[in-house]
């Protein structure tokens, strides 16, 4: 097969976006990816199989036949888990990544996001750490992805927002009925509400039209493609520039190095399960926290005997997500419109500055919930069946409102990622093994989260109401990221402030495994602000035959 | 395969499956069939609005295991087994008991819980998978049936 100049494994938030800005400065590109590519008309709309509810699998990937997972559990035992099951930690697999079918929330990280060892200090127990770039290092490609892949909302309102440039491209929806409740009750308390932003059009928008407001959003593909991600934008527009080729279906088994300790390319298996070599001057590593780490490992070779990037053993450590809690509430009246994609308000007053928390969580009301994951939501006395159930099923569906949020976890060494020895996936690769738990002080942030998003239901009137708290275990999942950590140490990171691993100078990795803290926001948006800053160094260190550190 | 072929295979496969009594479920037996549609009828029964068993659960479930719940057919079989054959002849009364008593026991409870996941699933599930038949949950809840689309 043809050589090429760089080889990107993954076509989601993160390699989607590295793809189009080496295809656009004339790198030859091969994009590989192991899910399919939907389009908007396999956007089919099923409460039980989507990427949220996913009790009758995985709608985008991977499938649970081919793909199990080790997960070890509190008590030290492992058990094989499927993809569409619990413990799996899953995210998306087909082009585009979660960008396909996720609820979409744009937040950029605040300030001291990026600060989080200097503002708290050091937390006993975690490696809670800064990052080796800030806010204004990110700021510029921020904005870059907010226009380009198509942003809209209002933030202007967010006292709390780290400083921008611009505006966000595109204006929020309509209020729906949960912004008119929550917005007055939110400033009675004192609180600074605003419209989420969203990578949703709203206007026409880069040749696409704006959402229909249906009430399947999170976890579904857009049937009207209103949904922004990288596989109605950036990829297209890799693919147009004929630089790039997207496979898809592909299974990387490992990345190949030389005796002189650079990488060479990849090896993989492609849609006929044949196994193929694809040579690269470089090779970029965008498959998300999990499975990036898992590449790396799996990498061994002479000079690399605990994989690619792991002299120090800091691959597939610090395994973070985010630990989500909140509260529901009972209105006294119906307040349901179905208006998707339902959320819509947010507040970040308590994303820092809590009295003896080192850290906090943006809170938001929750999108629509479909009948059946409202099953999973009734308040602990209420019987689960039977009469009663029913009963509170039918009065109370369209009462119902939800307010939660992502706490930023405090990252643990031991929450990781390695590989098992005993398990392979389909194709005879080591799968993924996963272990470790919360750390402590994660619990007490998310659970006094959970208390704020009560409070702010209360004072909106709810006659009635319940918290989600969280229980011990690793997180990780759509927002999974941590396990390639970024510094300026060696000995303490597994890349440098470019992506670039320490010890090879033409092996990147670009996703949210790279993020040392993970923000108390949704985190796409910094993946996506995060690759176009990395590309444009990788472009600016390209000689034209070969790439130079 | 043609046409002769066909209808010969058809055959053989009826023939295999006569080991019990004809059964109009793609997996369960009649027998089965009845004590899950008694036990489904108390996880959601039937009042003004309908339950379980006329919202097509049991279809719903019996679809599945044909389908993405195979792995559980084994779990299925076994779990009906040990709920008794006399279960849907019992009086309500008596089938509420066994019903509490399963959830409260370690042994049946993953069982059990299992029952209620899949009868909520069919009946609160998208109407295409064979439960919500009529999208009668949807209807009770007051969603909006068929939705509504392309509202700005």
């Amino acid at each position: 097969m043809k050589r090429v100049n760089a080889v990107v494994v993954g076509a989601g938030a993160g390699g989607g976006i590295v793809a189009k800005e080496l295809a656009v400065a004339g790198l030859s590109v091969v994009l590989l990816e192991r899910g399919k590519w939907y389009t908007p008309f396999d956007g089919r709309k099923d409460d039980l199989r989507n990427q949220r509810t996913t009790v009758l699998g995985n709608a985008f990937g991977p499938d649970d036949e081919r793909n199990p997972r080790v997960a070890v559990d509190l008590q030290g035992r492992a058990h094989s888990v499927r993809a569409s099951g619990p413990g799996y930690s899953n995210n998306a697999a087909c082009v585009g990544g979660g960008t396909l079918s996720y609820g979409a929330m744009a937040w950029r990280y605040m300030e001291k996001d990026f600060r989080m060892r200097s503002t708290y200090g050091q937390v006993p127990g975690s490696t809670l750490e800064d990052w080796p770039i800030s806010y204004q290092d990110l700021e510029p490609y921020y904005e870059k992805a907010e226009w380009e892949i198509g942003v809209s909302g209002d933030d202007s309102g967010n006292p709390f927002r780290a400083p921008r440039r611009k505006p966000l491209p595109m204006p929020p929806l309509p209020p729906n009925r949960e912004f008119e409740i929550l917005e007055p009750a939110a400033r009675r308390l004192g609180l600074h509400p605003f419209h989420i932003p969203m990578l949703r059009n709203t206007i026409p928008y880069n040749g696409r039209g704006p959402c229909m407001r249906c009430r399947w959003c999170v976890g579904f593909a857009c049937e009207v493609n209103a949904k922004c991600g990288t596989q109605n934008t950036v990829i297209p527009k890799s693919l147009a520039t004929g630089n790039c080729e997207l496979r898809t279906e592909c299974m990387v088994r490992q990345i190949l190095t030389d005796a002189r300790g650079r990488v060479t390319g990849v090896e993989y298996f492609d849609v006929h399960d044949r196994l193929r070599t694809q040579e690269a001057d470089l090779v970029v590593v965008s498959s998300a926290a999990v499975e990036s780490a898992r590449l790396l490992l799996n990498s061994k070779s002479t000079l690399f005997p605990n994989g690619l990037g792991n002299r120090y053993d800091w691959v597939g450590r610090n395994l973070q997500g985010h630990c989500y809690t909140g509260a529901f509430g009972i209105m006294p009246d119906d307040i349901y419109d179905d208006l998707g994609p339902g959320a819509s308000i947010a507040i970040c007053d308590f994303n820092h500055g809590n009295p003896g928390l080192a850290g906090g969580a943006m809170l938001a009301n929750e999108f629509i919930r479909l009948p059946y994951q409202f099953v999973g939501m009734l308040p602990p006395d209420v019987p689960k069946w039977g009469p009663a159930h029913k009963d509170f099923m039918r009065r109370y569906y369209r009462r119902a409102i939800a307010v939660q949020g992502p706490t930023q976890e405090m990252p643990m060494f031991e929450a990781r990622v390695t590989v098992d020895p005993d398990v392979p996936d389909y194709w005879g690769i080591p799968v993924a093994r996963l272990s470790g738990d919360k750390h402590p002080h994660t619990i007490e942030i998310s659970t006094a989260m959970a208390a704020k998003a009560e409070a702010w239901l209360r004072e909106a009137g709810a006659v009635r109401t319940w918290k989600k708290l969280a229980g011990p275990g690793y997180t990780g999942g759509q927002h999974q990221a941590g396990t390639c950590r970024m510094g300026n140490d060696p000995k303490t990171s597994v890349v440098n402030r470019y992506c670039q691993v320490h010890d090879i100078d033409n092996l990147f990795v670009i996703d949210g495994s790279v993020h040392v803290t993970n923000g108390g926001f949704n985190p796409v948006l910094t993946i996506m602000a995060n690759a176009y800053r990395a590309s444009e160094y990788l472009v600016k260190g390209w000689k034209g035959t070969r790439y130079r550190s | 395969m043609d046409r002769r072929k066909f209808i010969v295979a058809g055959l053989a496969g009826t023939a295999a499956g006569c080991g019990r009594a004809r059964s109009s479920w793609r997996f369960f037996t009649m027998e089965e069939a009845r004590t899950l549609e008694a036990a489904c009828a108390h996880i959601i029964p039937e009042d003004q609005d309908a339950g379980a068993v006329r919202a097509g659960v049991v279809v719903f479930i019996d679809r599945q295991l044909t389908g993405f719940y195979k792995p559980l057919r084994k779990v299925y079989r076994e779990g009906l087994a040990a709920m008794g054959s006399g279960f849907a002849d019992l009086p309500p009364a008596a089938q509420l008991d066994k019903l509490r008593q399963m959830e409260r026991d370690p042994a049946s409870k993953p069982f059990f819980d299992m029952l209620v996941a899949h009868t909520m699933q069919g009946y609160y599930g998208d109407p295409r998978h064979g439960g919500n038949r009529d999208r009668v949950s949807w209807k009770m809840l007051g969603v909006a049936s068929p939705p509504i689309r392309g509202r700005a």
